[in-house]
């Protein structure tokens, strides 16, 4: 349904919008790449002499390496064991509230949890273990790097599995699956052999993207990664917060070694891809059923699920306890009384920081929301078919390290004067919303019934009618749900925030982590809770609002 | 009850809806047509045969595969063979790899497996197709390759759904022939389920609709 008379500027949509995905992407690795070469090689000289830079390096790889390879593994297993049984149904609706808690706020949460006076210690104390006080254990921050590695598991495993759910259909895996089970396959191995090739082949992408992130978080790694050294990103971060301009330069040559340490991981990842799938399919032509697998990867799936889940959960609800924790002293399970002490004393700061959180993420969301909008209904008005290059863009900034990127925008941003502008951090904000409320909104908008705007059509209505009254209005609910999304995203950044916005720009995120290496627990814990109940409240008005107003419209509900 | 597909007194309900309600037994070699516009319970019954039956669903009654109860197995265990209205190869493998998904590891060695698959894809007109992308074949020689990689499987039973409803009517006399001897062939029970009184015609057994009732042609 080409369509002559709609305006020109829509044409224009998605490559303005690919262009400011691309376009900060490519200045910023320029900005980081400038500096780093301002001198000769005397940035790197002085970087090479940093005695951290084999470890930190080392440590970078090895958890993000292992923080990916896990989160994969433990997805698939789980998709293979669980794939249409009622167990699955309860892992699928935990999906997307995990999803939506902050990194920050998922770190402080398992800090809270597994640190030597954490929950976990209390729990068994002092009667399992015969600790009166907190052991002299170093459990967080340990030197390998473990407890990073379990953070960024817990929170991109959800992430994987919701990138597979929306796969799955399109690969036609139940008729797959049911076929290998008809020649008496198990499920693993059915999954293994039948669907993973296909579905994997739609995951790459997302499993780069949690690569790049795994190797190159900086607010996880302050809170639950090694110290001495730290990862090579972190102490980057810290270089960058350094006055002097000799720091900023080792900074930069650091970014660009940190990039290029993840192209090399992304170049060894897809070697491994190409002999895994080898591998797969000669075992596969074997013939063998492997039907004695399925039980003990069932227990193992059920274990992991249960282990991830219940991390995230109970760290989250440690944080809300200590918000409201009177005292509260080692080795007690529970606090002695409760007080809102905190919250009364810290409400003024706390809403100040709340209100401009929620403005940030607000424009970028909207911003991202205008912007995927009207690249899709140009996509329908033109009939433009998405190519992968334009997926790869859009998924640019998200395989790109920030770490990389960000400082290069940072001295443009300075050399602009837009530093600690809270309108340049939501620009800033836009470039990583923008790939995940384009996601989440192109499948239901791309699945809207071309025939209503037919029929429309031929009733005499316009295009622009046809967008602003029938099809806007009936992508009510993913519109929402995007609009969550993007506040999810938004407020859970770290890095962009405290780059972009100098320092100067304080939203829950940044000054929950600036608070984590403090010990005042109940205010980390006040606003850890702030940050998880921003994105919970986005995606509750998501489910309620559409479920008010269409509520005496039943072909409306469910819509999602 | 060697080498019989039994069905004793299987009666399935959505609700208060009786959908299914048959009893007969196919002997091996044998073949038997469910026949009934769609949504008439067809799909059911072969569900509750390859143990896919949705939980909403209420089944009573027994079916026994050589005299082996497999009411309540999992598919994996059924030794059922299912052939679907597309072929549902694998894009990812070879034809040949594909046959060699279905044949069971009890053939082994690579040379022995290698010399099964390809005789068995010799004996479908298919000579030395073991290596092609089956993306490549047509409707028919999909069809085959899919049959062919069932019965490598050595199942104890036949189901078919609908195979044949997907080809183009001139292709369609001579996959149902072959498929057919096939079956025979294998000495397995076969169950067909169409909606194409042709296709009933054409497996030759007694044809019933699924609440039991024989159908004439």
């Amino acid at each position: 349904m080409t369509d002559a008379a709609a305006p020109g500027w829509l044409r224009l949509v998605p490559p303005l919008t690919l262009a400011l995905m691309a376009l900060p992407v490519a200045a910023g690795l320029a900005g980081t790449a400038l500096p780093a070469f301002r001198d000769g090689a005397a940035a790197f000289a002085t970087l090479a002499a940093w005695p951290g830079l084999p470890r930190g390096a080392l440590l970078s790889l090895g958890t993000g390496i292992a923080a990916t390879l896990l989160s994969l593994t433990l997805t698939l297993l789980i998709l293979a064991a669980f794939a249409g049984t009622p167990t699955f149904a309860r892992i699928r609706r935990l999906i997307a509230p995990l999803l939506s808690v902050p990194h920050a706020a998922a770190a402080l949460g398992l800090a809270f949890l597994i640190a030597p006076s954490g929950w976990i210690a209390r729990a068994l104390s002092p009667w399992a273990t015969g600790w009166q006080a907190p052991p002299d254990l170093l459990i967080l921050n340990d030197p390998w790097g473990v407890s990073l590695t379990l953070g960024l598991v817990a929170k991109e495993l959800p992430f994987l599995l919701l990138m597979a759910l929306a796969a799955l259909p399109q690969i036609d895996a139940d008729r797959r699956l049911a076929t290998a089970a008809t020649l008496g396959y198990g499920r693993i191995a059915g999954f293994a052999f039948t669907t993973l090739p296909a579905l994997y082949a739609q995951l790459r992408l997302p499993v780069y993207a949690v690569l790049a992130y795994g190797m190159t978080v900086v607010d996880m790694a302050m809170i639950l990664g090694p110290t001495l050294p730290p990862t090579l990103s972190t102490q980057i971060v810290l270089w960058m917060g350094e006055a002097s301009l000799g720091q900023r330069d080792t900074a930069a040559a650091a970014a660009v070694l940190q990039f290029a340490l993840v192209l090399a991981a992304i170049a060894l990842w897809r070697l491994a891809e190409v002999a895994g799938r080898r591998l797969l399919i000669s075992i596969a032509v074997r013939g063998h059923r492997h039907c004695a697998l399925d039980r003990p990867a069932a227990g193992a799936a059920r274990l992991a699920a249960a282990i991830t889940g219940g991390s995230l959960i109970l760290g989250l609800a440690g944080l809300a306890l200590w918000s409201v924790a009177g005292l509260w002293q080692f080795p007690d399970a529970l606090p002695e009384n409760l007080s809102l002490r905190t919250w009364a004393g810290a409400a003024p700061v706390l809403s100040e920081t709340m209100a401009l959180t929620l403005a940030i993420a607000a424009a970028a969301t909207l911003a991202a929301l205008a912007l995927s909008l009207g690249c899709l209904e140009a996509e329908a008005r033109f009939n433009l078919t998405p190519t992968h290059r334009a997926l790869t863009l859009l998924y640019l900034p998200l395989l790109v390290p920030q770490v990389a990127f960000l400082p290069g925008l940072q001295g443009l941003a300075l050399a602009a004067g837009l530093d600690g502008d809270a309108l340049a951090v939501a620009a800033a904000h836009l470039i990583f919303v923008l790939p995940y409320v384009f996601l989440s909104l192109a499948g239901p908008f791309r699945a809207w019934d071309r025939r209503i705007a037919i029929s429309a059509a031929t009733l005499g209505a316009s295009p622009a009618a046809i967008f602003w009254r029938l099809r806007l209005p009936m992508l009510l609910a993913p519109v929402l749900t995007a609009s969550a999304v993007g506040i999810a995203v938004s407020v859970g950044q770290y890095l962009p925030t405290l780059l972009i916005g100098g320092g100067r720009v304080e939203t829950l995120t940044t000054e929950a982590v600036a608070l984590s290496s403090g010990g005042n627990r109940r205010l980390i814990g006040a606003y850890a809770v702030l940050q998880m109940v921003l994105p919970a409240l986005g995606f509750g008005l998501a489910l309620l609002i559409p479920g008010q107003i269409w509520r005496n419209r039943r072909d409306m509900r469910g819509v999602a | 009850m060697s080498g019989t597909l039994d069905l004793q007194d299987l009666r399935i309900t959505l609700g208060d809806r009786r959908l299914v309600d048959l009893s007969l037994a196919i002997p091996a070699g044998g073949t038997l047509t469910i026949m009934g516009p769609s949504g008439a319970g067809k799909s059911t019954a072969l569900a509750a045969i390859t143990g896919t039956l949705a939980p909403a669903f209420r089944l009573s009654g027994r079916i026994l595969l050589n005299g082996r109860d497999i009411t309540h197995l999992p598919t994996r265990a059924r030794s059922v063979g299912l052939m679907f209205q597309d072929p549902v190869l694998f894009p990812h493998l070879s034809v040949g790899q594909n046959l060699a998904f279905g044949l069971p590891a009890h053939v082994c060695g690579q040379t022995a497996r290698t010399a099964r698959i390809a005789a068995a894809l010799a004996s479908a007109g298919l000579d030395g197709f073991a290596n092609r992308d089956p993306a490549t074949l047509s409707g028919g020689q999909k069809a085959r390759v899919a049959l062919l990689r069932t019965l490598l499987a050595e199942p104890c039973a036949l189901l078919l759904d609908e195979p044949f409803s997907r080809l183009d009517t001139d292709l369609r006399d001579q996959i149902r022939r072959f498929v057919f001897d096939r079956a025979a062939a294998a000495g397995i029970p076969t169950l067909l389920v169409t909606h194409d009184a042709d296709d009933a015609r054409a497996a030759g057994g007694p044809v019933v609709d699924p609440l039991g009732k024989p159908l004439p042609l």
